[in-house]
């Protein structure tokens, strides 16, 4: 077979960083060729060096054995390239149709064709196995639907290859089950699938060749069946790692959080206890009101009924503020959006939330500042050049890692972590288990929630499990497996209800 | 430790050392068409008649990086100054009486602020439309309350604020530079500052990070109040008098200056240096083209084109 797509010798530098060092990869037609590696390996770049959204420093690109020179994302659409990216690129204003056909309306002659798009946009949707109301606005749609928008918006009309940066991140699996099904309909059209994710046993599943890049290099590349996982990541990391989820060895200590018939808009009569030394788990699919129910503890949503505890003492939380004078941290969901000062300094992003324990006098004391965030940049081992560095600049699981640090540093009893390892690379992954583990150990009540089920089976000493609001079953480590867990978080509802609840969710 | 600083500390000590050439190329220039611009006179002269609008340059710069705006500074101008003019007109003795008067009208814009950023904070309306509401509002109660006109015969202790000197430099110079280096240490060594840029950064985040998000949108609009009022008085001592048309449009002069001194209407990034920098350019500007006997529409046309000039520059140097 010819090869449909072949960067040669590719290099970019950034300032400080060799982005990409002589990678070359090629694509053949109906074939879905892996990009895996930590983050900040280059894969990334490397698609935006495909679209044109980055320029290269050297190397071609051919296109059917045609040399071809991209300066902009539309001059690579010309040919078909469509590039799924990780950070959405919709417009939160506009429908999911318009969305879906933005920049190619159907027109007729002057006026658009709302009539058309919409049904075009619904068939794309549905052969997606997703039923959304194509005339909603985006920013009704939940995270998981918006990337179904994002995947339908470049598989409509034609497309001969197709990269996807992290395209199941947001998604159950059985929405992951639904778009592996789509990806194999587009291999059968001989489209070229570009696919790069953390997950490997996706890759396992539906891979053909896989590419490892490491701190810019390619350092192996082959058919999917010469590999297994465990040389991939020995591969990605450039080490072995013991064990793929180090246990909590911390002793179970007092009741330190309890919650009593706790209710707001999106959770319903919610108790539970945390105790010291506790790793607790929160499972449930998306929109079963895991972060909801965090926020509403973390004072980010208003509570409309019940009662919250803090070492047996009842404590009235109103806002964020109160919740972290009360020992509790909340590391959000979407650091991006939730966590981070993008303009700003790591310094600032650190110890915005610790300020008042910096002061000298009327000022901020840069010394009291620099040392303790350096202490907690060096701690973390944050990959950067100085704490002077601006967090835009970073991969995401340094920028994770800042995030981490600022809540580390309002020495926190009680920490909650949302999603901490959401489209974070192997090694860093790694790094954050121990780290909550430590913490359990110094005696602090941790809450993860995580839609990755083996990691969460993996680190926590017991698990809540949600659905639609509710706590619909507590499990143990020891008693936890998948099949209990998605049996209970989908307790309410078969799965053809559980999208309508989901739809009734977001809007 | 050059290495050490930061991209969003480098792009914004780039920003104000262009605009800092761009101010020094412009002095060289002028110097060379006429022969009393550089002179400690003419010097002092640019800096009082760039006070008035610095000053609440100095305060919009606050709301602007909260990504806000405050378009009722002109008419706060207008109104603080007749509330102080008026007070002043009562009859006890003249300093208590000027005392109570600068009171009242620093007090009308902390009352002023306060209503614009509880709009904008409590009811979530946009601080566009809440701060033109308020501009008609006060420009009309200008005008109501003193059936358009205006409030004379003030005592000559009052004309001292804006025309008195302080060894030798005008009152209104000293009053700004104090106002500036405040500014500068607050958005630069306190939390408050800090939380400023936070919150003009990623609202959401800054709330979830702990801080009263309210709080500091409530009072960078106090602060605007408060500064466009101090301008009001300072301008009322001035011209001796509370004019109701007093400021009329100067909320685009102030906002030129904070946006040619590279802060970003989007917020989070701008400094009160560049500021600083920003209005002294234009004052500069509107000066020499006086004393080249540039005719006033024409130099409407021209700053206008620096302005235009100054923000394209900043974009250019971002990429």
């Amino acid at each position: 077979m010819n090869n449909l797509l072949e960067m040669r010798d590719i290099m970019k530098h950034y300032p400080g960083v060799l982005a990409l060092d002589k990678v070359s990869i090629d694509l053949k037609m109906g074939e879905v060729h892996c990009l895996v590696g930590e983050n900040g390996a280059g894969k990334s770049t490397l698609m935006k060096v495909l679209s044109g959204a980055v320029t290269k420093d050297s190397g071609e690109i051919f296109i059917n054995d045609e040399k071809v020179e991209f300066n902009s994302p539309s001059e690579s659409q010309v040919m078909w390239i469509k590039i799924i990216y990780q950070d959405f690129k919709l417009v939160p204003e506009l429908t999911t149709a318009e969305n879906i056909f933005l920049g190619r309306e159907i027109r007729n002659s002057f006026f658009l064709n709302k009539k058309e798009m919409n049904i075009k946009a619904a068939e794309t949707i549905s052969q997606l196995g997703e039923e959304i109301d194509v005339t909603l606005t985006i920013n009704r749609l939940s995270t998981a639907e918006r990337q179904m928008v994002e995947i339908a918006k470049a598989i409509v009309g034609n497309v001969k290859i197709l990269a996807m940066d992290e395209p199941t991140a947001p998604l159950t699996s059985k929405e992951i089950k639904n778009l592996f099904e789509v990806i194999r309909k587009l291999k059968e059209k001989e489209v070229g699938i570009i696919y790069i994710s953390h997950r490997l046993e996706e890759i396992f599943e539906i891979g053909d060749r896989v590419t490892v890049l490491r701190d810019g290099k390619l350092v192996h590349s082959s058919e999917i069946k010469e590999v297994d996982k465990n040389q991939l990541i020995k591969l990605m990391v450039g080490r072995e790692l013991a064990g793929e989820y180090p246990r909590n060895k911390a002793e179970k200590g007092d009741e330190i959080l309890k919650v009593e018939n706790l209710s707001s808009d999106k959770i319903n009569d919610i108790s539970f206890s945390l105790y010291k030394g506790e790793v607790l788990g929160i499972a449930g699919l998306v929109g079963a009101g895991r972060s909801e129910l965090v926020r509403a503890i973390f004072g980010a949503d208003k509570i409309t009924s019940g009662k919250i505890f803090i070492n047996d003492k009842e404590v009235r939380i109103n806002s964020p503020k109160e919740a972290i004078d009360s020992g509790i941290a909340l590391l959000t969901e979407d650091r991006n959006l939730l966590g981070l000062f993008m303009n700003m300094s790591i310094r600032e992003n650190i110890s915005v939330s610790i300020l008042s324990k910096m002061m000298n006098g009327l000022f901020i004391s840069k010394q009291k500042e620099n040392s303790s965030v350096q202490k907690q940049f060096d701690q973390l081992k944050v990959k950067a050049p100085s704490i002077e560095t601006s967090v835009e600049s970073l991969s995401g699981g340094n920028r994770q890692k800042v995030v981490l640090a600022r809540w580390l540093e309002t020495n926190s009893n009680i920490l909650i972590f949302d999603e901490p390892t959401a489209g974070i690379d192997v090694g860093i992954k790694f790094e954050i288990y121990n780290l909550i583990n430590n913490l359990a150990e110094e005696g602090k009540g941790i809450i993860v929630i995580s839609s990755e089920l083996p990691e969460l089976i993996g680190i926590s000493d017991r698990i809540i499990i949600m659905c639609e609001g509710r706590i619909t079953g507590v499990l143990s480590h020891e008693g936890a497996n998948k099949e209990k867990i998605l049996n209970l978080a989908t307790k309410f509802s078969s799965p053809e209800g559980m999208h309508s609840q989901k739809v009734k969710h977001a809007s | 430790m050059p290495a050490n600083i930061g991209r969003r500390k480098f792009v914004e000590v780039v920003s104000e050392f262009s605009i800092g050439i761009a101010l020094i190329a412009e002095i060289i220039l002028f110097s060379q068409f006429s022969q009393y611009f550089f002179t400690a006179e003419n010097l002092l002269n640019i800096s009082l008649q760039a006070s008035i609008t610095a000053i609440i340059a100095a305060g919009m710069t606050f709301v602007i990086l909260t990504a806000g705006i405050d378009l009722s500074v002109g008419s706060l101008v207008a109104f603080a100054g007749i509330i102080a003019t008026t007070v002043i007109k009562i009859n006890v003795p003249v300093y208590l009486s000027l005392s109570l008067g600068i009171l009242a009208g620093l007090l009308f814009g902390v009352f002023s602020g306060f209503i614009a950023g509880i709009f904008v904070t409590k009811f979530k309306i946009t601080p566009f439309i809440v701060t033109l509401a308020l501009m008609t509002i006060w420009r009309g109660a200008s005008f109501v309350y003193t059936e358009g006109r205006p409030v004379w015969e003030l005592p000559e202790a009052f004309s001292y604020l804006g025309g008195g000197r302080i060894i030798g430099v005008p009152v209104p110079t000293v009053i700004m530079m104090i106002v500036f280096i405040t500014s500068h240490i607050v958005l630069t060594k306190t939390r408050f500052g800090r939380y400023v840029y936070a919150v003009g950064g990623n609202l959401e985040a800054a709330r979830l990070a702990g801080i009263k998000t309210n709080k500091i949108l409530i009072s960078v609009y106090i602060i605007s109040g408060v500064l466009s009022a101090l301008a009001g008085i300072l301008l009322a001592s001035r011209i001796n008098s509370g004019q109701p048309n007093a400021g009329l449009m100067y909320e685009l002069d102030v906002i030129a200056a904070v946006v040619v001194g590279g802060t970003s209407l989007f917020g989070g990034r701008g400094t009160i240096i560049g500021t600083f920098l920003g209005a002294m350019l234009i004052a500069v500007l509107r000066n020499g083209l006086n004393l080249l006997n540039v005719g006033s529409y024409v130099q409407q046309v021209i700053v206008g084109l620096v302005i235009l000039l100054a923000v394209l520059l900043d974009q250019i140097r971002k990429k």
